[in-house]
């Protein structure tokens, strides 16, 4: 898919979430995750890093679109705010493995028309930064995010009240992009 | 986690999206210049011959020239600087035109002055509170601007920060100049740009702390 085709197709979805459209959002973060996952192997690659925690700045990325994504300017192409966002954390994850990269926004476009086979997911383990939050708190991102129940049933499970859960939900993701920027990384974990 | 689990929490947390950091970082700066608005009424106020100088004092209206041309393209810099891929861009040659017309005012101020009486203009009554007043009148919109700041996403933290000092010490300056007497392009050209230096640096400072996202 060319740029320009992709681009479209972002912003709208992007704009129907923002709109509070749960399917559009879904659809969105699984394809930018798959496209960053690209991105960000070949940033790897570039900056001679092993590909283990490859995942791991996926997900950072993605939190990282999700927590600011009342900072895309609508009238304006989605793609570029996506590589910046990417960009960002890429150099951030660099620099705390030692790393002097310069990363250009015009590269990181060239990395993601280059496009390139999808390996197999490292499915990486984020114990290390999940270790940031209370049991209770576990246990709703367990809940909902690996186990797929709705804030309603985690609520009634739990005793509490449905916004007190999303409530807590974002506290969660709060502290995760919050632990992921704190996170030491070392040069190889496993 | 896997990646997939992620994307669900989002998903279920989606409902939770700010508003427009565009919205955020006007309401925040209107926010902090109402403090400092305050502040200044209830501790300087307008000086006596105010609404007579908006009149008749081209000097007096030439600080405002200076104060809002500095303010004004510093709010749109640090509106696209919140947003991670937008950079300063061409409005930085705004500004630009601020130190051009500072200097020819400067200039035409030493054309229509005695050389004997410069030293006395530039020096003016009250430099020292025009060092001092000018910053204390930026901190609420600096603390304001940089609060708009963190809720955005800058790629460049200590960036950020400088242009939201330069935003504060704009409209700070702005109300210090409704108060003060010295109106001279010569006390003008001394002592705000040191004065503007010092809030800078204060947001730049700040800035490479707490905008890191």
């Amino acid at each position: 898919m060319d740029r320009q085709k992709r681009d479209t197709e972002w912003s709208e979805l992007m704009r129907a979430s923002i709109m509070g459209d749960g399917a559009a959002y879904k659809r969105l973060l699984a394809e930018l995750s798959r496209t960053l996952r690209s991105t960000v192997r070949r940033g790897f690659a570039g900056a001679g890093v092993s590909p283990n925690d490859v995942e791991d700045v996926v997900q950072e990325v993605v939190l990282a679109i999700h927590m600011k994504r009342h900072t895309w300017d609508q009238s304006k192409p989605i793609g570029p705010w996506v590589m910046a966002i990417a960009r960002n954390k890429l150099i951030d994850d660099l620099r705390r493995r030692g790393r002097r990269t310069e990363v250009s926004i015009d590269g990181m476009l060239d990395i993601l028309e280059a496009g390139g086979q999808e390996d197999a997911i490292h499915a990486s383990d984020l114990r290390k930064v999940l270790t940031g939050l209370n049991d209770r708190q576990r246990d709703i991102v367990q809940a909902i995010a690996v186990d797929g129940h709705s804030a309603k049933d985690v609520a009634d499970r739990l005793g509490m009240t449905e916004v007190a859960v999303r409530v807590a939900l974002h506290r969660c993701l709060k502290t995760l992009s919050q632990t992921y920027q704190e996170r030491p990384t070392q040069e190889t974990t496993k | 986690m896997k990646t997939d689990d992620l994307i669900n929490g989002l998903v279920a947390d989606n409902a939770t999206v700010a508003p427009p950091i565009s919205r955020t970082v006007l309401l925040s700066l209107l926010a902090g210049t109402a403090v400092a608005a305050a502040i200044f009424a209830t501790t300087m106020g307008l000086r006596g011959d105010f609404f007579w100088s908006i009149v008749n004092s081209p000097r007096f209206i030439f600080k405002f020239v200076v104060t809002l041309g500095v303010a004004i393209p510093a709010y749109f810099i640090v509106r696209r600087l919140a947003r991670p891929e937008q950079p300063a861009g061409r409005l930085v040659w705004m500004l630009a035109i601020v130190p051009l017309m500072l200097t020819a005012a400067v200039l035409l101020e030493m054309s229509v002055i005695p050389p004997d009486q410069w030293k006395i203009y530039q020096v003016g009554s009250n430099s020292m509170m025009c060092m001092t007043l000018i910053p204390a009148l930026s901190l609420a919109p600096l603390a304001a601007v940089l609060y708009a700041l963190r809720q955005g996403a800058p790629a460049n933290p200590t960036l950020a920060g400088a242009f939201g000092g330069l935003l504060s010490v704009g409209v700070g300056a702005t109300l210090y100049a409704t108060h003060c007497v010295d109106d001279s392009p010569l006390f003008l050209a001394t002592w705000y740009p040191l004065a503007a230096a010092i809030v800078i640096a204060l947001g730049a400072l700040l800035g490479s702390r707490l905008l890191r996202w």
